[in-house]
């Protein structure tokens, strides 16, 4: 296929995938700040929403230093700002012109789906959302990638657009969850003192709720929540979908497939699988001994690398 | 009659300090805008499944109970004498449990006339002497909570058996998010969602095997059970398997569910079952919700019941009207939380008493529960008071007596407007081996229907979402 239409199905799935990511983090973000500061409720939740959301460049350039952040202006600036490349808008926004141009790659289930979300879009007011809309706006986010996912899944064939955008899911998957662990790892870092305080139930279950894997935290480890059982779930939990290790499993299988339909491998199947043998070949311990910060880091560049080498090997 | 206090109004109209900004609210906020939020908070519930069934009632499987969108609030103060006074009326129901199956010095002290327990249809005479782990029996309880003015809080009845409706605690908060986060930017509300969380650390804390993880699961009589809903809920939020007495069996004393895998060793099961299903071997030969061998895997202490079997020893309202004695004797402390004043029946002066003042007296059933079996006198007909008067005279034992409460009331969305209802609180206390565990808040029951005091849900009353600010 042509390497044009490659990456717009590619880049179509990372930004419907990171509408939804952005979607999550301001929910859990809201819910946070109702909370008492005894529980948690934290003064400057809205800042590192920007870092999480990878938004803190754009939100400098147009409101200030970081420190300016406030609920109203990050809302308003992730949800709909046009001004934001990267605002949930915007990704709808680019979503809907990638999947224009390449309309016949897609099935027209999947085009519905982006389609009738971006009219719909148009519903929402240009002004600050008030509470109630936002909740109403986020829930209507979150319900486009459910129907763009289940399209993609009941309706494409298996075939090499349909690896491209598995491949774009998974790689932007995979950063937002790292970058949610980035931003908050510290509450994650063993203090045995304090183990145990309401306070940081909210911090970990939050970051629990920002991938909705609150329920599947106690399906999987019958345990109250602990921070390095969050971390291991999230990190190299191979039946979570969200975690860094699923989605370099999805991720080598999807580039796998690209690579025997076409029977030749390259830099980034050898780079996905790397990736992924050091997220099998690790207990958390292990990541714990090494430092949580420096492993999370150091994914966050692999991912990005990989991610230039998928657009060097097959999108340009 | 004495004025009724308001909880948002007080007793003379002035808006009490925690109800400023949501009255200021209410009277700003347009009727459309209340109703169209009430239809969706209905919407949620049904899309969730958030259903109970009425027995007795034909072609209602599934009702859903009436939820009020006006948040109750109460200040972290009263919270905090609440909470005091919830863990010492805990503590004491445990030792008094404990009392009661071991050396009975409460009876020989002469605090509790011996027939309470020894006639007690809930005494379980298979408990006598068997040590439970930790010595607890009441693991988790719903201490009933009514009000009648800015200070008082009564204890009206102690759940100590399967005390139920902590799911609508847990759901009425999340759609109460879901329709009205600006309520909760306006205010800082105390979470309640840790109590999934408590409640699995209390009952892991409860395993009779030590070292090795312990297996829990959730005993339920099945999907026909009025509770059903919040059995399955549980489950999914605790992460522990939902299982029929069928699930179920019982090899050399040891309790195994049997999976996918084969059989696999339970260690503590949180029932939601009563005592006389629990084992068609030791109790009802005709249980089929029950697991052969059950209690005898008990006495031998390889898996632990939550609660005990035999605490509804404990939670009727004859031994009701005994707790403050049983408080005193056990730890001796003055009871934090005051019962309502009642009159027992058995006794021959205070059941003349009743018998004369009826029609101004609340008259309930020993061991009724669900509102049923009862009598408001000041709300009823002659008729009627004269059928509990031939009760009452019939079989005196089986009655206790209460004087109407001026129950307080809280704004409530009605087809008039925002108005007050009668409500009461049922706060949840878990106790385990390290420590009791209460999230701030509980399930608010309200009387739909105006001047009501009856808040059960089988008799139309509804349920709100219970605000503990803090600060």
């Amino acid at each position: 296929m042509l390497s044009r239409t490659a990456d717009n199905i590619y880049w179509l799935a990372r930004y419907v995938e990171r509408a939804d990511c952005l979607a999550r983090i301001l929910d859990v973000a809201q819910r946070l700040s109702y909370l008492p500061v005894t529980y948690g409720g934290s003064t400057n939740e809205w800042s590192s929403v920007l870092l999480t959301a990878g938004c803190a460049d754009p939100f400098i350039e147009k409101h200030g230093p970081i420190e300016n952040a406030t609920e109203e202006n990050v809302v308003s600036f992730l949800a709909l700002d046009p001004e934001n490349p990267t605002s949930i808008r915007n990704c709808f926004e680019v979503a809907r012109t990638n999947a224009r141009s390449v309309r016949t790659a897609l099935t027209s289930e999947m085009w519905d789906a982006i389609n009738a979300s971006w009219i719909e879009l148009r519903g929402f007011p240009d002004r600050a959302l008030t509470r109630e809309e936002l909740t109403r706006f986020l829930a209507f986010v979150k319900e486009t990638s459910l129907r763009f996912d289940g399209a993609m899944h009941r309706t494409m064939l298996r075939n090499d657009a349909f690896w491209f955008a598995r491949t774009g899911v998974h790689v932007e998957r995979a950063d937002n969850t790292a970058r949610i662990l980035d931003v908050k790892y510290h509450v994650l870092l063993p203090d045995e003192e304090k183990v145990g305080g309401p306070l940081d139930y909210f911090q970990w279950s939050s970051i629990l709720r920002s991938v909705s894997a609150l329920t599947a935290f106690h399906w999987v480890y019958r345990d109250s929540v602990k921070p390095w059982l969050v971390a291991d779930l999230l990190i190299l939990n191979r039946a979570m979908p969200r975690s860094l290790a699923s989605c370099y499993e999805n991720l080598t299988n999807a580039l796998d497939d690209i690579a025997d339909l076409y029977g030749r491998q390259g830099p980034s199947q050898r780079l996905a699988r790397s990736i992924r043998a050091r997220l099998t070949n690790q207990t958390i311990d292990d990541v714990f001994h090494t430092g949580l910060h420096e492993f999370i880091s150091d994914f966050i560049s692999d991912n990005n690398k990989l991610g230039a080498e998928i657009t060097d090997q097959y999108l340009t | 009659m004495r004025r009724i206090f308001d909880e948002m109004s007080g007793e003379d109209g002035d808006i009490r300090p925690a109800y400023e900004t949501l009255s200021a609210w209410l009277d700003k906020v347009p009727r459309e805008v209340l109703d169209q939020r009430r239809k969706e908070a209905e919407f949620i519930f049904r899309r969730i499944g958030i259903t109970f069934a009425v027995y007795g009632e034909q072609n209602s499987q599934e009702r859903l109970i009436p939820f009020d969108i006006v948040p109750r609030i109460i200040t972290n103060t009263e919270w905090a004498g609440l909470a005091k006074g919830l863990e010492q009326r805990v503590k004491a129901l445990n030792l008094y449990i404990k009392d009661v199956y071991s050396k009975r010095d409460v009876l020989r002290a002469g605090i509790v006339p011996e027939d309470l327990v020894y006639k007690n249809p809930a005494f379980r005479p298979e408990m006598n002497g068997q040590r439970v782990p930790h010595d607890l029996y009441v693991h988790i309880a719903g201490i009933d909570i009514v009000r009648t003015d800015p200070d008082t809080f009564y204890v009206l009845e102690d759940n100590a058996r399967t005390p139920s409706g902590v799911s609508y605690m847990l759901e009425n908060r999340e759609i109460m998010l879901r329709l009205f986060p600006e309520l909760f930017s306006m205010h800082k509300v105390a979470p309640v969602d840790k109590y999934a969380d408590d409640l699995l650390a209390t009952l892991k804390s409860l395993s009779p095997r030590g070292g090795s993880e312990p297996n829990v699961a959730i005993l339920t009589p099945g999907i026909y059970n009025s509770a059903y809903y919040e059995h399955s809920f549980l489950a999914d939020k605790l992460g522990v398997d939902l299982v029929e007495g069928r699930d179920l069996f019982v090899k050399d004393n040891v309790v195994f569910m049997r999976t996918t895998e084969g059989p696999k060793r339970v260690d503590v099961i949180y029932r939601r079952l009563d005592d006389d299903f629990l084992d068609p071997l030791a109790f009802r030969p005709d249980s089929v919700l029950g697991v052969p061998g059950l209690m005898s895997a008990y006495q031998a202490g390889n898996v632990t019941l939550t609660n005990a079997v035999g605490t509804g020893v404990a939670d009727d309202k004859a031994v009701y009207s005994y707790m403050p004695e049983i408080i005193r004797f056990y730890l001796g402390e003055e009871p934090i939380l005051p019962n309502v004043p009642t009159w027992r029946c058995r006794e021959p002066e205070h059941l003349k008493y009743v018998l004369d003042h009826l029609e101004e007296l609340v008259v309930k059933e020993v061991h009724g529960s669900g509102g049923y079996g009862m009598l408001v006198g000041p709300k009823s007909d002659k008729a009627q008071i004269e059928v509990f008067r031939a009760k009452l005279k019939h079989d005196p034992d089986n009655f206790i007596a209460q004087p109407t409460l001026a129950l307080s009331t809280c704004p409530t969305l009605v087809d008039e407007g925002v108005a007050p209802r009668h409500v009461d609180l049922r706060p949840f206390i878990l106790s385990g081996s390290d420590r009791v565990r209460i999230v701030p808040g509980g399930l608010t029951r309200v009387a739909m229907k105006e001047g009501s005091l009856v808040v059960n849900s089988s008799q139309g009353g509804g349920t709100k979402d219970t605000w503990v600010l803090d600060a």
